[in-house]
């Protein structure tokens, strides 16, 4: 008894208040409650879907400004031709027909914790009982001198799919054989740790099967390791001659002047490393470093490295009452930035929204991450993992999850494929259906 | 004063009990089925050729092959796999128990399959009367003693489990194991694709 801290007091007092509500019929606990969740992407459409299946008494308004979704998953494989843009495009009717989610095509420009309202470009505001808050991320443009949001018609990041990635696509189709490519990778955390290295894989592929095998394609990174680097350097050296002089792939680690610091659009020129080594390239593709999306930004809550902290077990800010930020835009280590993981974190977030809607406490969460990257022809890798709250870290289940074996036989990178396929049309419809 | 109000409060607080009881119980079998839906499609009913569904599965065949992720190759049991083996590894005995639960209430939802061969359909349900109807009774639909729903699973799905069998990647029961001998005596290897495009077929 006497063991029983302030904080554990206070905790015990609302479950208990949460449990004698229980038996007064007469207190409509979750009806009419009124839930806002701001971006429509990976972590958005579940929650809104997740709180509406869980609970339909509770009115959902998804506020997303654009009408369309391309998902950045998967469009690594519009560069090689493998699939179109078209194929990557997803709107939000579904969700309003199929789940009563009240769809709201504009932009959040604000939050106001106190006052509990999303005001929007117009000038309309929303009123909430709870928030979610599902930005993904921001671009550093002004993380390497030089690149502005200015010159993404010439230097793409396309890393926002959409017209970046049709744009991407069309400059790697005008390369001639023997041209350099340069793509500069961030430091971590960014969004989808693998992609820089698929895509460098899918270029590669898409040069050696159009007669271009002479190209390069210089991979320069602010990091000193990878996502599945193993992996990916098995696969570049099976197929792509990696380690060999005539590799088509490098790789630049910072500490091999990767850093890229510059980039002059009119020279096409990158400048990377301590010793500011300048590479010419006819292709560049910055990946800049990221920050979480800006309504977060403007709205306080982020913290000084520009992303949200929240409570792992609800997703519930630190900084503001009531407001929820999942997926890219939070911070929730050990999960990456990945859309399974704004999708596992968007359900556990739901979960707890609706409970505490109806004045009971958070349920006990659990979490998965699974990220498939495709290498080359029939070649596919993948990543999982499996977490619990521990403290307030969302740890990886000792011994479960990890990478995909290393030299696995033909025929399992095959079906990774086929699985990473399998698994873009489960997580689109379980976002838009 | 302060310790009575609290014990008073904990007399009355059913809510300590039931919160402490929530938490060492583990995540729910909903929340927890959730983490699959990425792969395996909303509520386990896969949209995806190559991910199976899920969805209706009895509790003892989910189980199964949930504790056959988790053996090692060569033990009783062993199911291969790509990513189920990490992923199967996450999970305790409790949270098995929970997600089978969970999904043997979900419907198995059967969509027409693009890829389904309507001429290999008609020769495999001749095979599936001769030779599986037993185990995988009415077309595949019922799950009993670990045969699984075939009816409606999707065709790549069935068929890396068909190329599994055949490698002995994964074993066989002894009874299928004989029947599938004896089929492709009488219908050629192709025979157990031909079923395979049969179960696809169902709706």
């Amino acid at each position: 008894m006497s063991n029983i801290t302030r904080r554990d007091f206070v905790k015990l007092t609302a479950g208990a208040t949460a449990v004698g509500m229980v038996g007064f019929p007469f207190i409509a606990r979750g009806a009419g409650k009124k839930v806002v969740v701001i971006g429509g992407g990976a972590g958005g459409t579940i929650a809104a879907k997740y709180i509406r299946l869980a609970d339909p008494s509770v009115e959902v308004t998804l506020v997303e400004q654009n009408p369309d979704y391309y998902t950045c998953f998967l469009s690594n494989e519009v560069l090689t031709g493998e699939r179109t843009l078209d194929s990557l495009k997803f709107g939000y009717k579904n969700l309003a027909s199929n789940h009563g989610i009240k769809v709201v095509p504009k932009e959040a420009i604000g939050i106001d914790p106190g006052a509990k309202k999303v005001s929007l470009a117009g000038g309309e505001k929303l009123s909430y009982d709870k928030l979610i808050v599902s930005p993904g991320v921001e671009l550093k443009f002004d993380a390497i001198a030089g690149y502005s949001d200015k010159v993404i018609d010439k230097i793409p990041h396309a890393w926002k799919a959409g017209p970046q990635t049709t744009l991407l696509r069309k400059q790697l189709e005008s390369v001639k054989d023997g041209g350099v490519i340069v793509i500069s990778a961030p430091a971590d955390p960014y969004r989808c740790p693998p992609g820089p290295y698929e895509r460098a894989s899918l270029m590669a592929h898409y040069l050696k099967t159009h007669n271009k095998s002479k190209c390069k394609i210089i991979i320069m990174d602010a990091k000193e390791k990878f996502s599945k680097q193993g992996l990916f350097q098995e696969g570049w050296t099976a197929m792509y001659g990696f380690g060999t002089p005539n590799s088509m792939i490098e790789w630049r680690p910072a500490s091999a002047e990767g850093k890229v610091t510059k980039v002059d659009a009119a020279t096409m020129t990158v400048t990377a490393g301590e010793l500011d080594s300048v590479t010419k390239a006819d292709l560049i593709n910055i990946i800049p470093p990221q920050m979480a999306g800006k309504i977060a930004q403007v709205s306080g809550l982020t913290d000084d490295k520009g992303w949200c902290p929240v409570n792992k077990a609800t997703f519930e800010s630190t900084k503001a009452k009531d407001v929820y930020v999942i997926g890219d835009a939070c911070s929730a280590a050990e999960m990456p930035k990945s859309a399974y993981a704004a999708n596992s974190q968007a359900k556990v977030c739901a979960a707890a929204v609706v409970a505490s809607l109806k004045g009971e406490e958070p349920p006990v969460p659990t979490y998965v991450n699974t990220c498939y990257s495709i290498l080359g022809e029939d070649w596919g890798i993948s990543v999982a993992g499996v977490y619990r709250l521990e403290g307030d870290i969302i740890k990886s289940v000792p011994n479960s999850g990890g990478i995909s074996p290393a030299k696995a036989p033909a025929a399992m990178r095959k079906r990774e494929v086929a699985y990473a396929h399998s698994w873009f049309k489960n997580i689109v419809h379980d976002m838009f259906d | 004063m302060m310790l009575r109000t609290m014990n008073s409060v904990l007399a009355l607080a059913g809510g300590l009990l039931v919160s402490t009881a929530a938490w060492s119980a583990g995540p729910s079998g909903a929340l927890l089925a959730g983490t699959c839906a990425g792969c395996h499609g909303t509520n386990g009913a896969s949209v995806g050729p190559a991910s199976p569904t899920i969805a209706g599965m009895t509790v003892d065949t989910f189980t199964e092959s949930m504790k056959g992720f988790q053996k090692k190759a060569g033990d009783e049991g062993y199911r291969p796999a790509t990513i189920m083996d990490r992923i199967a590894k996450g999970y305790t005995d409790d949270e098995i128990k929970a997600m089978a639960e969970y999904f043997a209430k979900q419907k198995f939802v059967r969509v027409q399959q693009p890829a389904v061969d309507a001429a290999k359909a008609k020769e495999g349900k001749k095979l599936h009367d001769d030779y599986c109807e037993k185990c995988h009774t009415d077309e595949g639909r019922k799950d009993e003693d670990g045969s699984s729903v075939l009816a409606g699973q999707w065709l790549q799905y069935l068929q890396f489990t068909a190329e599994d069998f055949h490698s002995g990647a994964r074993e066989m029961p002894k009874k299928m194991k004989s029947r599938i001998e004896a089929m492709g005596r009488e219908a050629g290897a192709d025979g157990l694709d031909k079923v395979m495009h049969f179960y696809a077929s169902q709706k």
